[in-house]
């Protein structure tokens, strides 16, 4: 069976541990697993933009070493954040010959890196490798009923030489949810920012966002909201109770990972989900499932 | 006296030159050309981490890093010792902390801060990944940042190496810590032992030594069966 060479990232091993669970669950049942590489660091978190920084390319650049000792050229990840900075390492080196001796020169008697891992994202793997036919076709459970507001942020997107889809208008996530039988809810804050890492030093700024784009999609009709972005899913979940302190007639909106619903409709393991959405919905088993 | 006995080699300590007799570590060579160590040097068997040293040789760029009572002084090195590595250690009680994930990163946030260079592991001079600790260290891996440890001296040259200021070592003992106070699993035997010790298997045995004179303990102590290790 052909296998991905998985990278998972820090935060879906603590934060987000339910969007490993479920990613995991669902491609094997799509029949391409997720193989996590042995030995693996941080992406980096954020892309540097100082041209002549190569410094800060060191840890996305380890990782395609990994990736290259693995036997392998290319990796995948789930998290957009990851993807991100991985992708835009990855084409700043890559066959960027006076970078790439450089990088080799500093890392001195390591393992050079060759330059010729490619980044995907798994949204791209399964659109591109797997199909909607295939997905909709493994369903157990469908979603019908189920309003879905897909939400990009901006790691998937942007820039746009590393956008997974077309940032101004992204269909990839909306073509997801209609295998899912489920309904694609349109609302003009999906590839919004979140806020980012803002939430460190201007909580307040984010409750907004999050209030904003909350708020746009629950209008649209949204019953639940899909990320694909452990720093995205914080920012909206964890904002809502002061929303919630701020404006008593608040209506929390469940938050998930795209992989945990496609793993309900699926009917594999889908990790914790979001309280509200358990409570409010039983759409197919699936969802209804661990009501009791 | 043969050639090899005779053989010296030329150090320079601090900047100055000297010439020492060849075979001797650098501990010793230091010692030779009239160093004392009042810091910065223990056990002198590469087990404590004290005696951290830093040298270059004429014809290499790189510079080095190694224990002096283990490596063997070279002709043409420069050579100094570093006898303290600068580096807070996070004060916490073990018994009240809470061993989840974030833990290390709440007390040691810079490790966050890691560029993934890899100069702390050049600089190792236990061959350990001290920067594959880190990492694991930064995405909540307690139990692996312990195992990947398990080998630090405490000797702090990773520390002083590190472009991202990170104390390395001092966030890899509290994982090791908190590895063994709440992640280890109880091993069976001890359990049963402390059970047995609650239940009072053992007192009538220990009644008996308590009773015994000096002379009685000596003769028992000679007799005693060991058990194989
Ligand atoms: S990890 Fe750091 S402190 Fe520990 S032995 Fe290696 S260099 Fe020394
Ligand atoms: S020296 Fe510091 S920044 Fe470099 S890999 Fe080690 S911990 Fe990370
Ligand atoms: S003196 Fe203890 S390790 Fe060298």
């Amino acid at each position: 069976m052909d296998r991905l060479t998985y990278f998972p990232g820090c935060s879906l091993k603590d934060e987000a541990k339910e969007f490993e669970i479920s990613a995991m669950a669902v491609m094997k049942v799509l029949e391409l697993p997720l193989v996590e590489i042995e030995r693996w660091n941080c992406c980096g978190t954020v892309f540097s933009l100082t041209e002549d920084d190569l410094m800060h390319q060191l840890a996305s650049i380890r990782n395609f070493i990994r990736v290259q000792e693995a036997g392998s050229d290319e990796i995948v990840t789930s998290c957009a954040m990851c993807y991100n900075t991985l992708k835009r390492s990855s084409l700043f080196v890559n066959h960027a010959e006076e970078r790439l001796e450089k990088i080799n020169a500093f890392m001195d008697e390591e393992v050079a890196y060759e330059g010729k891992v490619e980044v995907r994202h798994l949204l791209e793997i399964i659109r591109d490798r797997i199909g909607w036919e295939k997905v909709e076709e493994a369903m157990i459970y469908p979603l019908e009923g189920l309003s879905v507001a897909p939400y990009y942020g901006c790691m998937l997107l942007r820039p746009r030489q590393v956008g997974i889809d077309d940032p101004d208008n992204p269909t990839i996530m909306r073509d997801l949810i209609d295998a899912l039988w489920a309904t694609p809810v349109e609302y003009a804050f999906q590839a919004e920012c979140c806020g980012s890492y803002q939430v460190v030093d201007h909580r307040e700024l984010i409750v907004e966002r999050t209030h904003r784009i909350l708020s746009s999609a629950r209008r649209a009709g949204a019953d639940v909201v899909v990320t694909s972005c452990p720093l995205c899913q914080y920012n909206l979940r964890e904002t809502q109770s002061e929303l919630k302190e701020k404006i008593p007639t608040y209506e929390e909106m469940p938050v998930m990972y795209f992989t945990q619903l496609m793993a309900v409709a699926l009917d594999v393991d889908s990790g914790e989900l979001p309280g509200p959405l358990l409570a409010r919905f039983s759409v197919g088993e699936g969802v209804g499932k661990g009501e009791g | 006296m043969s050639e090899q006995e005779n053989a010296t080699i030329r150090i320079h300590i601090m900047g100055k030159t000297y010439r020492v007799p060849a075979g001797l570590t650098i501990m010793d060579a230091m010692e030779y050309s009239g160093y004392r160590f009042i810091r910065g040097a223990g056990c002198r068997s590469g087990f404590c981490g004290a005696c951290s040293t830093i040298y270059r040789r004429e014809e290499d760029y790189r510079l080095q890093f190694a224990l002096a009572c283990q490596e063997m002084a070279e002709d043409g090195m420069y050579l100094v010792q570093l006898p303290f590595t600068p580096a807070p250690r996070s004060q916490y009680d073990l018994e009240k902390i809470d061993p989840t994930e974030n833990v290390l990163l709440q007390y040691y946030p810079e490790i966050a801060r890691c560029v993934s260079c890899n100069t702390c592991t050049k600089a190792c001079p236990q061959d350990i990944e001290v920067m594959d600790y880190v990492q694991a260290a930064l995405r909540g891996d307690i139990a692996r940042t312990a195992a990947l440890s398990f080998d630090c001296i405490q000797c702090g040259l990773c520390t002083m190496r590190c472009p991202a200021d990170i104390k390395h070592y001092h966030m890899a003992q509290m994982a090791r810590r908190i590895y063994g106070r709440y992640l280890s699993p109880v091993p069976e035997h001890l359990e049963e032992q402390l059970r047995e010790i609650e239940e009072g298997v053992c007192d009538s045995e220990l009644d008996k030594l308590v009773a015994m004179n000096e002379e009685e303990l000596v003769l028992a102590y000679a007799a005693r069966i060991r058990e194989e290790e």
